[in-house]
């Protein structure tokens, strides 16, 4: 991989955990619970901590002088290259703990594979995240199986959340050109091998929590390559305002 | 003249943790490495948690010390690998966390169930009992889980394992 591609690639891991990170701070104040909304703005933290290392490793590798707060607060939409399926809005709990869910358990593979990736900051990244991934899968999961198999209502807001969010999922897995050649450089995992892992999952809490995994079909995509939904603006308007209005403003 | 590598890593290690005063940033384990690269030092610090907004704060008080010592080239550089864990406390920092009121981080081997919140290791800070359970495995700070003493019915919270 050449040194424009690595920071395309880059740029895919770290706008997944900004955007999601970004979303799950709106929950901070609004949480169901105390405790839950502690626990979101906890990942939130997290993810934005990862954010801040890949972004400010995509920088270095472009080379063009942008650090991270350049590349989080200076760019438009179509230069983000996150997955469609972080940038949705927040919706009802059951809808972000399904995407807590789908995306913590898919980005825990990743890492997992980046552990063996041939890029030192990779491999010393995913050391690192993989720990804190665990803590968020486990909590995304221990709510599906109480919301799943809990009264009438949270069953059948959780099985809805589930059936609105399937046709995102298939972008996690898109093997395009970048990702290709990611494998060939042995960077990043072939996104193909970790689908298997992730449906199995997918399919085994699912059925413990007393709901139907939705049928795989059509998929929406193109955030790879930042053709994004409308909801990317807004977040951006939210997050960016402080700097396009104050231009190099500092703390 | 150069301050000793001994005398640097002491003034470290009487910088507070912002956010848990009773134990220092080297008993934490966060200062990774002091060392001299011809006349300039380099400090080298790894964050908890990815996230963690005390990083920033513990950073701010390297540079601090390190002015009030004359030093006058110096980096800090962030390292992540290997990545910090609880393991690297050190345990008299842990019994200063137990005395402050906070369940200090188990080894990690023995962590495992409580990460599936069924531990039975973890005591109340204040009565002692191991009859506890998690209430949240998120609490005040990324590096904290919260707990409830069943025995003497008192909240508290559990330095969790990474």
């Amino acid at each position: 991989m050449n040194n424009s591609e690595k920071f395309e690639y880059l740029l895919r891991l770290g706008d997944n955990v900004l955007i999601l990170g970004q979303r799950l701070s709106e929950w901070c104040g609004h949480g169901p619970a105390l405790e839950e909304d502690i626990a979101l703005t906890n990942h939130a933290l997290d993810y934005l901590g990862q954010a801040t290392l890949l972004l400010k490793h995509a920088g270095e590798t472009e080379g063009a002088g942008r650090d991270e707060d350049q590349l989080a607060f200076l760019r438009d939409a179509p230069e983000f290259r996150n997955c469609l399926i972080v940038e949705l809005p927040v919706g009802d709990y059951a809808f972000t703990v399904a995407r807590q869910f789908v995306f913590s358990t898919w980005y825990e593979l990743v890492l997992e594979q980046l552990l063996n990736s041939t890029d030192e900051f990779l491999r010393e990244f995913a050391a690192k995240s993989i720990k804190e991934a665990r803590y968020h899968k486990q909590h995304a999961q221990d709510w599906v199986l109480r919301l799943g198999d809990g009264t009438d209502e949270s069953h059948s807001r959780m099985q809805k959340a589930f059936d609105e969010i399937w046709n995102y999922t298939p972008e996690l897995f898109e093997m395009d050109e970048l990702e290709k050649s990611a494998v060939a450089a042995g960077v990043g995992p072939d996104l193909n091998e970790i689908r298997t892992a992730w449906s199995e999952k997918m399919k085994e809490t699912l059925q413990a929590a007393t709901l139907q995994m939705p049928a795989d079909g059509w998929g929406h995509k193109g955030g790879k390559r930042g053709n994004h939904t409308e909801h990317l603006g807004y977040i951006l308007a939210d997050m960016q305002f402080l700097q396009r209005a104050y231009p190099n403003a500092r703390w | 003249m150069k301050p000793e590598i001994n005398d640097i890593w002491k003034v470290l290690g009487e910088i507070e943790d912002p956010e848990i005063p009773v134990i220092s940033i080297v008993e934490l384990g966060v200062v990774r490495d002091v060392s001299w690269n011809g006349d300039e030092l380099v400090v080298s610090m790894t964050p908890t948690y990815t996230g963690c907004p005390a990083m920033k704060a513990m950073e701010d008080d390297v540079r601090e010390v390190l002015n009030e010592l004359h030093i006058e080239k110096f980096t800090i550089k962030t390292v992540l690998s290997p990545p910090w864990t609880t393991d690297w406390i050190t345990d008299e920092a842990r019994e200063k966390l137990r005395e402050y009121g906070i369940a200090p981080p188990l080894k990690t081997s023995a962590d495992k169930l409580s990460l599936m919140g069924r531990s039975r290791d973890i005591s109340c800070p204040r009565c002692g009992s191991r009859h506890t359970s998690m209430i949240s495995q998120f609490g005040s700070t990324a590096c904290k889980a919260l707990y409830r003493c069943e025995d003497c019915r008192e909240p508290f919270d559990y330095f969790k394992c990474i």
